[in-house]
């Protein structure tokens, strides 16, 4: 098991003719991933890696029967993208863009309250690397051969600090069931908590790492929804203990401007609610090698 | 992006915000003259920069005669006002506005912000203006008036008019806060704006509403279609170092410490930082080259991070993704050939994508590169380089 996506996910590719997004189509061939339709507009008709190409997200869904999306469109028409997607029944949506417009990404996310809860896509990204469950399946453009299978979840703001996470438990002998990049934006398509809610029923998954950084309340409401709700042993940290306040680090949502923005704040947070915090980005892997062995 | 004063200003009078009647100058005499256009017998001339608290820091002076006018430009102007939130450099000053000083009678709080947890433009509003808002929130938290907009419609007249009418205005200064209300959230949504207040927002005896004071900041992933944004850009506000990173589209932010930072990702770039931070050092900056990493950005950032003289050893952190490690290698082995960087200690850490190929380029560069596996080796070898070279 692992949440969100597997081998046999149907998986559709909008924007699939760009430099990027047909870069990263072959990667996630090559990885293993169900990859059914492309989408271009004006582009309908052709293949491309093998896949046929689409002018319409309504016409590949038809025609494939794809549930799952990713975007490499350009951050201008991104939110369209992740609507026409939505609109076409796509249920899972991942979006790599980096650059969206803040009152974009707050359209789209009221656009999806349109669909009732059960129909409701969920969204992962923007500014993210994506979706890999080790072994199976990448929705995403992470380097696959980093992960190792296994039974730790694995949640992070940043891309590359997923990446740091997951190849020091690789070096430890510790596999991924999933590692979702909910990305680096001030609005963001699902939270932590999202995907908690996943992890929690997934059987596979045995303990859960979430890498959070400085700005949002996003760290807060999760740690509190782990002390009541769930399950299994968690490890936290908040990456950002030496930016200066009201600066934006980097990725858009990435700046102190409230309390509780900060990461000594956050990182109090987590452990009042009874999250394993680590010392240093140097002990992801000894960090939930330590609480596994104690689980 | 940050706006100043007058921009902000400018940009609420023309969504139908009414402000007192104002000019920017860019000299003593120009101000005087400004002075002699507005008319009146009493104006304040404000220093233009891009941050708050001036009027503690002495940078809003009121005046009483053309002279002082002049008097108040020249002491302001081609100096750098050091504020509260300026941190020690201060900000330069190179505009001041000014604007006539009419006697009002009430000072009120109007701000708006993207709400990140509600997903929503929220207004807040408040009876006690004219301090900052997070005094106004300590102070006075129950008093603290607002209204969640609901993006597909847009703030509605209702909104507004609750909110004005809790302010406790009369009839006639209540068709006028409306009018303000609604127009600064259209200056806000029109502009893809992240923050906009008005503080204070005055009422004067004849049941006028003008913002006296205006700050507005934009986002940045927006400016490629707010052109008219864009081009009220001041340069002269940021960090020199930071100005020339944004021209290389890097992510460059200078901080006070001794090892400068060279990283791909924004998270891990920070992460680097407090790792040095953890083995005992200071980072110099926040350095994010993006997730390519190319040889041309990785020596323009060895440019950018070495113009910083308090640096006293660089370390450079790729986690090679979707590029290689070999690759990123003989960029910076080229970088730091072709910049000459010597006397200022190296240390590289390549993770991910053929680590291999990459470590044995830089082993047989010949240039006296420190190698690092890991994060904390990495952070530990700057840390001991930066103590060996002091």
């Amino acid at each position: 098991m692992s949440i969100l996506i597997d081998e046999k996910t149907p998986i559709l590719v909008q924007g699939i003719t760009g430099d990027k997004g047909s870069f990263h189509t072959k990667e996630m061939i090559d990885y293993g991933s169900n990859v059914v339709a492309g989408v271009t507009p004006g582009k309908g008709g052709k293949t491309h890696h093998g896949v046929p190409v689409f002018n319409t997200v309504r016409e590949a869904v038809r025609e494939t029967g794809a549930q799952a999306s990713i975007t490499f469109v350009a951050p201008a028409f991104c939110a369209d993208a992740i609507m026409e997607a939505a609109d076409s029944g796509v249920r899972l949506i991942c979006s790599i863009t980096d650059g969206i417009p803040a009152q974009d990404m707050m359209r789209v996310k009221r656009y999806f309250l349109r669909f009732p809860k059960d129909r409701r896509p969920m969204m992962v990204g923007p500014n993210c690397a994506g979706i890999i469950s080790p072994g199976k399946a990448m929705l995403g453009i992470m380097p696959g051969h980093i992960y190792k299978q296994g039974s730790v979840g694995l949640i992070s703001r940043s891309g590359t600090l997923g990446y740091e996470a997951a190849s020091q438990l690789k070096a430890l002998g510790i596999g991924i069931s999933t590692s979702v990049g909910i990305g680096g934006d001030p609005i963001n398509g699902s939270s932590f908590l999202d995907h908690l809610v996943l992890f929690d029923k997934d059987p596979e998954t045995k303990a859960v790492l979430i890498i959070g950084e400085i700005g949002g309340p996003q760290e807060a409401e999760a740690s509190a929804w782990i002390k009541e709700n769930f399950s299994k042993p968690v490890i936290g940290f908040v990456a950002g203990l030496t930016a200066p306040k009201g600066r934006r680090m980097g990725h858009a949502g990435a700046i102190i401007s409230a309390t509780g923005d900060s990461a000594a704040e956050k990182t109090e947070i987590m452990k009042s609610y009874g999250l394993t915090v680590a010392p240093s980005p140097a002990e992801f892997g000894s960090t939930v090698a330590k609480v596994m062995q104690g689980a | 992006m940050d706006v100043h004063e007058y921009q902000a200003k400018e940009i609420l009078a023309s969504h139908g915000v009414d402000i007192p009647p104002g000019t920017v100058a860019f000299s003593p005499d120009q101000a005087v003259y400004a002075a002699t256009e507005l008319g009146g017998s009493h104006w304040v001339v404000k220093a233009q920069i891009h941050a708050g608290a001036r009027g503690k820091a002495g940078g809003v002076k009121l005046c009483r005669t053309y002279h002082e006018v002049q008097q108040a430009a020249r002491d302001l102007l081609g100096k750098r006002l050091v504020t509260a939130q300026t941190g020690p450099e201060g900000k330069p000053v190179q505009r001041v506005y000014v604007e006539v000083a009419d006697p009002f009678e009430r000072e009120l709080y109007l701000g708006y912000v993207l709400d990140r947890k509600l997903e929503r433009v929220r207004v807040i509003a408040s009876k006690h203006g004219g301090m900052e808002i997070e005094e106004i929130a300590k102070n006075t938290p129950d008093e603290l008036l607002q209204v969640i907009v609901e993006p597909a419609v847009g703030l509605q007249q209702f909104q507004a008019r609750e909110l004005a009418f809790q302010l406790g205005l009369n009839i006639k200064q209540v068709s006028r806060a409306v009018k303000t209300i609604m127009g600064a959230y259209r200056a806000f949504r029109d502009n893809d704006a992240t923050m906009l207040e008005i503080n204070p927002l005055v009422v004067t005896k004849d049941d006028k509403v003008l913002a006296l004071d205006a700050k507005m900041s934009f986002d940045d992933n927006a400016l490629f279609r707010r052109r008219n944004i864009v081009d009220m850009n001041d340069p002269s506000q940021s960090d020199p170092r930071e100005a020339q990173a944004l021209e290389h589209a890097l992510n460059y932010i200078g901080l006070d410490g001794e090892i400068g930072c060279i990283v791909n990702g924004a998270g891990l770039a920070m992460a680097t930082m407090d790792m040095i931070k953890h083995a005992g050092g200071n980072p110099a900056n926040f350095l994010d080259v993006g997730g390519g990493a190319s040889p041309e950005r990785v020596a323009t950032a060895f440019r950018l991070v070495l113009s910083d003289r308090r640096v006293k050893v660089v370390l450079v952190n790729i986690f090679a993704g979707i590029n290689r490690c070999d690759w990123v290698a003989q960029g910076v082995v080229d970088a730091v050939r072709a910049e000459k960087i010597e006397g200022v200690p190296l240390v590289v850490r390549l993770a991910g994508t053929n680590v291999e190929a990459g470590k044995k380029i830089i082993a047989e560069s010949g240039i006296p590169i420190i190698q690092a596996d890991t994060l904390a080796e990495a952070a530990e070898k700057a840390v001991a380089a930066y103590k060996g070279a002091k």
